[in-house]
């Protein structure tokens, strides 16, 4: 809502108060003014001429020659390239000297050889922008009513000397959606009167309804059509103070009686509609839900085709206009209409939303129908624009109105106990400053004992329960006001859950790892929704994606993080580590909510070490990576849980990938991206991993207890064993550790051996096994019969044997 | 004799005094001291003496070999301390090369906004609700006064995935859920982190996906004033100490009365520029008192219970606090972003 401050005073006192204190005022007591526009900010010297004279220009087809009396003596000459400049007009002339927006001065000048003093101006020229310029002079010169006075100031008798304040409206403020509105709130703020506007009519002595008869079919959605007439009107400008306030609010000026139409829709919030009366072709309105299918042609000239969700005003048979939105072709206001058929209505929000919606017609009426409009301005503001009618344009209005009623309008009463008000705001409030906020406010207010009971006018729809008398009361007492305190009462524990701790020592863990924590989005495409998932589900699709990139929800980070790689490896950033904590969401079936499932997921792709002036440099591989993740278990008392197992898994390469295995359960995966899709995704070798965070942290549940630090030395053998190749170092690591029983200690692999050395088939691996008794110092015979057991079970259960 | 001892005393010491390495230190000692060197050699001619002065001469003798190794004592000790000094100066480095880099990653900066928050509100008794982001319309509208039909619950703002399952549009949910877990009882204290969805085009200030960070606090005596202190503390806490704040009314369907919170500019200091607007505050949140319809339909008791919530986008406090000036930034994870926000601050 545009609020022109000058005109706001009609309404509202504002001496005193700026138009900048205002904004301000209203801002900090529950409208956000979004901006004060100063309407002639830049623009000096522009006065009003009169073109005495005008002749074609000798060397030019296009320009005028004119001699514009400017008020200072002798006319001056000026070179014009308006086509609508002719001679007689009153215009704005920018005088030599002039400043116009943009800093453009105004400088004497030859135009093809003629000498030009200033220059004519258009609107667009003095700063207005081209669509609310009235369409008779938009592509040409503004022209005065030949009453304005020659030599004063232009600018001031196009109102621009003006400020035009923007409100930010929230959905609940709708009253202000009109000037009245905005002066109850201003009048409120200011502690000062609102002053009404007048509406004396002298209505002539015939009846409305002698001309027209009202039916409505659909009272739901119209509880009230009231038709007024007004005839002999006779078309034309609109005054042009009425026109200027339009312009500053943003509305284009058309003709006297639209534009009234349109000033009351600004000054009451109440939209109206002007039909010529004899174009209705009918002496009957019956407003009715549209048939399906049913064709309309709106006065954009634009073919509707309507359904039974529509309501239409018509002529009994035919639709006149869309209610609340738009008016018909057929029964438009032109310059030979002589007798107006006015409608004040109340068509509720629901219907008139659907209708703009569908047909993508948002306009400043619909708007107000959609938030809702006064139930008791109606009737008022039709009064008022009929009384204009008659006063600028020469109407005579018929007596009454041809009305359908069926709406009730009970004003809201609530009551309040004050220590409601102030137990919630935390204030100090007397009764008395309570009252006095309402009366401010023109609620009817009536006060026994602690209980106030307040009767909200219908302009304040939006005041319905006790809470909405604290917001009242709290606004206007001023936020400001407030005190500030916190909150009393049992205390409650600050803390994380176990869950939440655990998932920031996993971020902590991965980041002093190495890896920097990513943040992608949720949803992705088909293709990459069926990439890497730990479990194939159905696909949860968005009804309406923006998108086919983003229109499933992933099953997996990993597509996202590789995505990632992708992105930076483009950019010279081909070494990288990073990971990702966040939701994948599997399907439960069609109408109940998916499972979240936390997954935790990371990648390393190209170097590990890199950019050492000592020449050292690693590329990443399986066991990098692995030994981040074993790291990360060991930290949440999980070692003795994982298992990794050799797997095959979708888009992973077939012989460098393991699934991840907790008790048994498999969470996850680790190991070497495919190479083709390393090729696609134009990645150096690139090592990932993902895994159920849920489920991992839901494991970590173990308690931590001090274990005595060993005081008796421990005996360390070292064995070189060759195995086959295909024999893995965890089943041989299985085999010592049963064997060794609680002596054996540590279990280290110190060595691996495939080269030319080996024996077809076989490979050697290194072992380093500590014995160790806590309560005494171990004997090597001991010693050497357990491990002779380990040897011996190596053999038999894994063919190996020592290296010669 | 004696003069013999004392000329062998000379020499050695003038020659200990000249040696230059501990070789020829050694050489010395061997020469003068050792079995086969001249002060030896004297003694063994004392034979020659008279039982008076054998005596004498002895420890003239013996007078001679202590100075003598005295002196090559000390010099061998000089020579030592030289030779540590030359191999250590032998060995010195260049100590402005670079130290051999720690590989060391770090949150993303909404996790760290976000947890900077957490741990702000937890320090004041809040713990950390979190809930689905996949929602029921229930949950995310309805619990929360948006009945079927209010404006701002528009189909093409949400983004739906049957009639009644929508991608939560706010963390509000979370503290739909909440209440209705606590039946009707108090107090509740929590802060609700999360990602929402909306369905906005991407562009430098829009994103489909992006993060909120909602509070809420029920209990039986809860004022408009506890929130606007609590505001007051996580504002200065959050934007430094010398941060003013300003509450404005406004509108929400789920709180009754609204506000909105403002801090004055840190840019600025409050005299207004571009980040500003040229105002001196700058919008951080919206809050407000729970509305008594989402108290009640959570099955409180509107009467006797109260509650403030509040809510904010940790995307747009990175871009305050950091001057991040595109959304999209948070979500491309170019890691020469991320790594930005390694700092301890
Ligand atoms: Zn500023």
């Amino acid at each position: 809502m545009f609020v022109s401050y000058k005109w706001l005073q009609d309404y509202v006192d504002l001496s005193g108060v700026s138009a900048d204190e205002l904004a301000e005022k209203i801002t900090k007591s529950g409208i956000e003014v979004e901006g004060v526009e100063v309407l002639n900010e830049g623009i000096t010297g522009v006065v009003v001429g009169h073109v005495v004279e005008r002749v074609q220009h000798p060397n030019a087809d296009k320009l005028s020659k004119c001699q514009v009396d400017i008020g200072q003596g002798e006319p001056v000459q000026i070179i014009c390239g308006a086509p609508n400049v002719a001679q007689g007009q009153k215009v704005a002339v920018a005088t030599v000297g002039a400043v116009l927006p943009g800093n453009f001065k105004i400088k004497r000048a030859k135009l093809r050889g003629e000498e030009s003093n200033g220059m004519i101006c258009s609107l667009t020229e003095l700063g207005m922008e081209a669509k609310i310029v009235p369409k008779e002079y938009s592509e040409g010169i503004f022209v005065f009513p030949q009453d304005a006075e020659v030599g004063t100031d232009a600018l001031s008798l196009l109102n621009r000397d003006d400020e035009v304040l923007e409100l930010g409206l929230t959905p609940n403020r709708a009253d202000c959606l009109s000037m009245l509105g905005v002066a109850y709130e201003v009048a409120a703020i200011l502690g000062r009167e609102v002053k009404l506007p007048e509406s004396d009519l002298q209505p002539v002595n015939e009846k409305a309804t002698d001309y027209i008869t009202v039916k409505v079919d659909a009272n739901e959605d119209n509880p009230l059509y009231a038709a007024k007439v007004i005839k002999n009107v006779k078309i034309g400008p609109a005054p042009l103070w009425m026109q200027t306030r339009l312009m500053s609010a943003g509305i284009r000026p058309h003709n006297n009686v639209v534009d009234i139409t349109n000033y009351i829709l600004l000054e009451y919030g109440q939209p109206l509609h002007a039909f010529d009366y004899d174009r209705l072709g009918s002496k009957e309105i019956l407003v009715r839900r549209a048939q399906d299918g049913e064709k309309f042609v709106t006065l954009d000239d634009a073919e509707r085709t309507l359904t039974f969700d529509h309501l239409v005003i018509t002529n009994g048979t035919e639709p006149v206009a869309l209610a609340g939105v738009m008016g018909g072709a057929n029964s438009e206001v032109s310059s030979d209409t002589t007798t107006v058929l006015l409608e004040a209505a109340y068509f509720t929000g629901g219907t008139v939303r659907k209708a703009s919606k569908d047909h993508g017609l948002r306009s400043e009426a619909s708007a107000r129908f959609e938030k809702g409009v006064d139930p008791n301005r109606v009737r008022a503001a039709g009064e008022r624009a009929a009384y204009l009618m008659a006063k600028y344009a020469g109407g005579e209005v018929l007596e009454g109105a041809s009305e359908v009623d069926t709406l009730t309008v009970e004003p809201a009463v609530v009551s309040i106990n004050l220590e409601k008000i102030n137990s919630v705001i935390g204030t100090n409030l007397t009764v008395q400053d309570v009252e006095a906020i309402f009366e401010r406010l023109q609620f009817a207010v009536n006060v026994e004992g602690n209980v106030i009971t307040v009767t909200a006018p219908t302009r304040r729809g939006d005041i319905k329960i006790e809470e909405d008398l604290i917001e009242e009361v709290a606004r206007l007492y001023g936020y400001d006001n407030i005190p500030k305190t916190l909150p009393i009462g049992s205390a409650t524990p600050g803390k994380l859950s176990d869950y939440q701790e655990k998932r920031r020592i996993v971020r902590q863990y991965l980041e002093g790892a190495g890896l920097y924590q990513a943040v992608t989005y949720s949803l992705t495409s088909e293709e990459k929704a069926a990439q890497f998932a730990l479990e194939k589900r159905d696909f949860i699709r968005l009804a309406m994606p923006m998108s086919e990139d983003r229109s499933i929800l992933r099953l997996s980070i990993m597509p996202q993080l590789l995505e990632v790689l992708k992105y930076n490896s483009a950019r010279q950033n081909d070494s990288l580590a990073v990971y990702e904590t966040g939701a994948v969401f599997l399907a439960n079936g069609n109408e109940v909510l998916p499972e979240e499932q936390e997954h935790l997921a990371g990648a390393i792709t190209g170097l590990w070490h890199s950019h050492s002036w000592q020449g050292e440099k690693k590329a990443v591989d399986f066991y990098v990576l692995k030994g981040i993740l074993e790291g990360l278990f060991a930290k949440l008392g999980l070692t003795d849980s994982v298992t990794y197992v050799q797997a095959k898994v979708d888009n992973m390469h077939p012989g460098r990938t393991a699934e991840i295995h907790l008790n048994g359960e498999r969470i996850g995966f680790v190991g070497q991206v495919h190479p083709t899709m390393q090729k696609e995704l134009d990645l150096k070798d690139t090592y990932v991993f993902e895994l159920s965070l849920k489920a991992v942290l839901e494991a970590a549940t173990a308690s931590l207890r001090y274990e005595a630090i060993p005081r008796f030395p421990s005996i360390t053998r070292d064995i070189a064993l060759v195995v086959d190749k295909e024999t893995v170092s965890g089943v041989l690591r299985d085999i010592i550790q049963t064997a060794g029983g609680k002596l054996l200690k540590e279990v280290i692999v110190f060595d691996l051996y495939e080269g030319e050395r080996m024996e077809e088939g076989k490979k050697s691996i290194a072992y380093s096994l500590k014995y160790m008794d806590p309560e005494r110092t171990l004997t090597d015979e001991e010693v050497t019969k357990v491990h002779t057991q380990v040897l011996e079970a190596l053999k038999e259960k894994a063919g190996a044997v020592l290296r010669g | 004799m004696q003069e013999r001892l004392k000329e062998l005393q000379q020499e050695a010491i003038q020659k200990i005094e000249q040696s230059s390495s501990l070789k020829e230190l050694n050489d010395i000692r061997v020469a003068y001291l050792g079995k086969k060197g001249p002060i030896t050699e004297v003694l063994r001619g004392m034979g020659k003496l008279s039982a008076e002065e054998r005596p004498i001469m002895g420890a003239l003798a013996n007078e001679v070999r202590e100075a003598i190794a005295t002196i090559l004592e000390a010099k061998q000790k000089d020579l030592e301390e030289a030779a540590v000094l030359e191999k250590l100066a032998s060995e010195s480095i260049d100590v402005t090369l670079p130290g051999r880099p720690v590989k060391v990653g770090n949150h993303h900066p909404l996790t760290r906004i976000i947890e900077e928050i957490e741990d702000l509100f937890i320090g004041m008794g809040y713990q950390v609700a979190e809930g689905p982001e996949v929602e029921q319309d229930y949950y995310n509208f309805e619990a929360l006064n948006l009945p079927k039909g209010h404006p701002a619950r528009d189909m093409q703002d949400s983004f739906y995935i049957k009639d009644e399952i929508l991608l939560r549009t706010h963390t509000s949910p979370v503290q739909a859920r909440t209440m209705e877990k606590n039946q009707g009882k108090g107090p509740i204290k929590i802060i609700c982190p999360g990602k929402v969805y909306r369905r906005d085009n991407d562009d430098a200030t829009h994103s489909h996906q992006f993060m909120q960070i909602e509070g809420l606090v029920v209990g039986e005596n809860i004022r408009m004033s506890d929130l606007k202190g609590t505001l007051e503390v996580f504002a200065k806490k959050m934007f430094g100490e010398d941060r003013e704040i300003r509450l404005r009314p406004s509108f929400f369907p789920f709180t009754e009365p609204s506000v909105e919170m403002d801090i004055s500019c840190m840019i600025c200091g409050g005299h207004g520029c571009n980040v500003c607007k040229k105002t001196g505050w700058i919008e951080i949140l919206g809050a407000g008192m729970v509305h008594p319809n989402v108290l009640e339909m959570a099955g409180y008791d509107s009467k006797k219970y109260t509650g403030f919530a509040f809510g904010m986008g940790p995307e747009r406090i990175a871009m305050l606090k950091y001057g991040v000036d595109d959304i999209r930034h948070f979500y491309t994870n170019d890691v020469r972003f991320i790594k930005q926000f390694a700092k301890h601050e």
